[in-house]
């Protein structure tokens, strides 16, 4: 297999165009343009036999989608914060109607005021519309991902849509070697998409309906609840035939690093990770017992993992690139969610870090593990900390 | 799309097996660590972040392991725009923006008015500025190498971009080469080739002439 | 043809509609007035049948006029308004 220099969004690209996406609506948005542009070159080439509808916006984008996906088509869309924001009442209805639309999303600061730059407040955002959602590393990663997200969201057992997301410039404009899977290796991993339910002239139903109280709208929601937590066992199961197919994996839900016998542990998506795992190789060369779980999927949630993760190790530091307003960083408050009902809970404390694409240095992971070490000897200093703020002087 | 010659994984991923360059060859810049970083600086439409993607396509054709990514502001011809290149021995990980560089190339003298080109740039680092005049003017700290070629007269001379605005980026890559010696002028020559779109061969006797003329002071 | 649902466990996956709604919701019953027509004045121009918007208007096999499907019309009034030869009127339902 060959291995080709490239970025994030061209990554995102080449796994559409190996997924063998029928249908791509999409709106350009920086820092995702490059995404869509490269698919729609491949559709003009002839490279790849799809749809390429040019659309007005991000909703009607995500409305194409869901239309083409009902119609039993494979779908893919590219987006990013504020085209994500737009698009976000028909997430809602991609679930709702379980059609299995699969979509990057590149992490972008939502304004006001203007900015491209990493920040994962968008993507948090929709962590209640029902789409699985799974936050890349690398550009290797990038690509399997978006291709193991097709087998996932289109499992009959599951009919949820997915969407992977890369850090703005850090992972969907960062050239580095990629190995890019043959075609026929995917064409046996994914098979292609036949829905049952869809539509078909020669078999007129109304889709979308109505509900009232006393039918059965709960009904069919608790049917998308019980398909999320059944989609635990099948990202696993997905990750595991594609290790057998091209021997990489990234970890399941919750990617670990050296965790085993660790003191203390940071918890982050996205691509601060790497920049982390340098760190960890760093200070255990010092004698410091420091890890890593990475949050590979944030939906479904890895409750399981970080309960795991929480019997061995005492102190937890979450890194949240975003912030919800009035509580705390969504992964923060997740976390400490899972672990509330362990009889022994670790410490657990909140960093707010590399919001609106302030860049995570190593400087910045070593303080973080640092303030760890602290909290591991003396207690929690402090429920949560915004890290590098410029704060007033201290008189 | 930054074209890049297909590379066969030799031994798998997260395999350590690659044809390994000679390290003791190059001047010695890193004071002993395999990291090297490079950040350019340019205005928008100069090419700055191409400079630094064609460079990555090259070193990675000859077996290296590299990173390449872009920081730019607003999106317009002129406004600020710096672009980061590692390279190192092993995948690299390390994906915050560089701030410690060991070589700093500047595509634009105009820039330094208003961007600190050489913030950071590590005491013995090497500093390559696109300038009709000598090294001298530009070094700042006595411990710096500093490099000067006037990228903006070859571009005009080989007709590449125009009068008022020449794609500088395929000279200074010449000139990088020279005074790196990191890789080799025809890796970066083919790289140019494969992803220039027009006027390929006026951009690589750019690249020739800049490798011939650079002045290392 | 619809099974009957008594849990969650008997639904379909997404909301869907199982049979050919036109059959199994007669709208007929929404209307306050009702259309007659006078086939014998029709001028066969079919503008009614073109302006009903509930497609609720059938042209005869033979041509000599149009009937309405009163399990779906509505009673809304186009076709009498529209009609060139007013061989269309709106009474009430008794």
């Amino acid at each position: 297999m060959a291995k080709k220099l490239i970025n994030g969004n061209y990554a995102a690209a080449y796994g559409a165009k190996l997924a063998r996406a029928e249908v791509i609506a999409a709106y350009p948005i920086t820092p995702q343009t490059a995404i869509v542009e490269q698919v729609a070159d491949f559709v003009a080439s002839g490279e790849m036999k799809a749809r390429y509808v040019c659309v007005e916006s991000e909703h009607s984008a995500m409305a194409a989608c869901i239309a083409a996906a009902s119609a039993g088509a494979r779908t893919f869309t590219a987006t990013s914060s504020q085209g994500l924001l737009l698009m976000h009442e028909l997430l809602h209805w991609a679930t709702g109607a379980r059609t299995p639309v699969v979509m990057v999303n590149v992490n972008r600061a939502v304004a006001p005021p203007w900015s491209v730059w990493a920040d994962q407040t968008d993507s948090i955002a929709q962590r209640d519309t029902g789409w699985m959602q799974f936050y890349s590393e690398s550009t290797q990663e990038e690509l399997d991902t978006v291709i193991m997200s097709y087998k996932i969201s289109e499992s009959p057992d599951i009919m949820l849509p997915s969407f992977t997301t890369e850090d703005a410039f850090f992972l969907s404009h960062t050239y580095e070697p990629v190995e890019i899977p043959a075609q026929e290796l995917v064409d046996g991993f994914l098979p292609p998409f036949r829905p049952e339910i869809r539509l078909d002239v020669d078999k007129p139903r109304g889709f979308g309906s109505l509900s009232m109280p006393h039918q059965w709208y709960m009904e069919l929601r608790y049917l998308i609840a019980e398909a999320m937590d059944r989609s635990r066992k099948r990202i696993l199961e997905v990750e595991k035939e594609w290790k057998e197919l091209t021997g990489r994996s990234y970890g399941g839900l919750l990617d670990e690093y050296r965790t085993e016998d660790a003191d203390v542990v940071l918890v982050n998506a996205g691509t601060a990770a790497s920049t982390i795992r340098e760190v960890i190789d760093k200070l255990r060369k010092e004698g410091k017992k420091v890890g890593l779980a990475r949050i590979r999927s944030f939906r479904p949630f890895p409750t399981e993992e970080i309960r795991a993760l929480g019997k061995h190790v005492h102190t937890i530091g979450v890194m949240d690139r975003s912030y919800t307003f009035g509580d705390g960083g969504a992964f923060f408050t997740e976390v400490k969610g899972a672990l509330y009902s362990m009889k022994d809970r670790p410490a657990v404390k909140g960093y707010v870090v590399g919001v609106g694409g302030r860049d995570i240095t190593m400087k910045t992971v070593e303080k973080l593990y640092d303030n760890l070490f602290k909290i591991k000897s003396g207690g929690l200093d402090s429920e949560k900390e915004w890290i590098d703020l410029k704060r007033p002087e201290v008189a | 799309m930054i074209v890049s010659r297909n590379r066969n994984a030799r031994a798998g991923p997260g395999s350590r097996e690659y044809d390994r360059f000679n390290y003791d060859d190059e001047i010695p810049i890193r004071g002993g660590r395999r990291l090297l970083e490079i950040r350019f600086h340019g205005r928008g439409g100069q090419g700055a972040v191409i400079a630094s993607t064609m460079l990555a396509s090259a070193l990675f054709d000859e077996g290296k392991d590299v990173q390449a990514f872009p920081y730019f502001g607003v999106e317009r011809r002129g406004a600020p725009v710096t672009a980061f290149l590692r390279m190192d021995d092993k995948p690299l990980r390390i994906r915050s923006e560089i701030s410690e560089p060991d070589v700093v190339v500047v595509l634009d003298t105009f820039l330094m008015k208003y961007v600190d080109v050489t913030a950071g740039l590590k005491p013995g680092g090497v500093l390559i500025v696109n300038s009709s005049k000598g090294p001298e003017v530009y070094r700042k700290n006595p411990s710096l190498k500093v490099a000067t070629v006037d990228a903006t007269g070859i571009a005009i001379r080989h007709g590449v971009g125009s009068r008022t605005t020449p794609i500088v980026n395929t000279a200074i890559l010449g000139a990088m080469v020279k005074v790196l010696g990191i890789v080799k002028l025809e890796s970066v020559l083919r790289s140019i080739r494969d992803n220039v779109p027009v006027k390929k061969e006026e951009n690589a006797a750019s690249a020739r002439e800049a490798y011939e003329k650079v002045v290392v002071g | 043809m619809s099974k009957p649902i008594k849990s969650y466990k008997d639904l379909p996956l997404a909301p869907i509609t199982y049979e050919d709604t036109r059959e199994a919701f007669k709208t007929g019953s929404w209307r306050t007035f009702k259309p007659l027509v006078d086939n014998s004045k029709c001028k066969k121009c079919w503008i009614c049948w073109k302006f009903c918007p509930d497609m609720s208007i059938r042209i005869l096999d033979d041509g000599s006029g149009i009937e309405f499907d009163y399990d779906h019309c509505k009673g809304c009034g186009i076709c009498a308004t529209e009609c060139p030869a007013k061989c269309i009127t709106m009474v009430t339902e008794d």
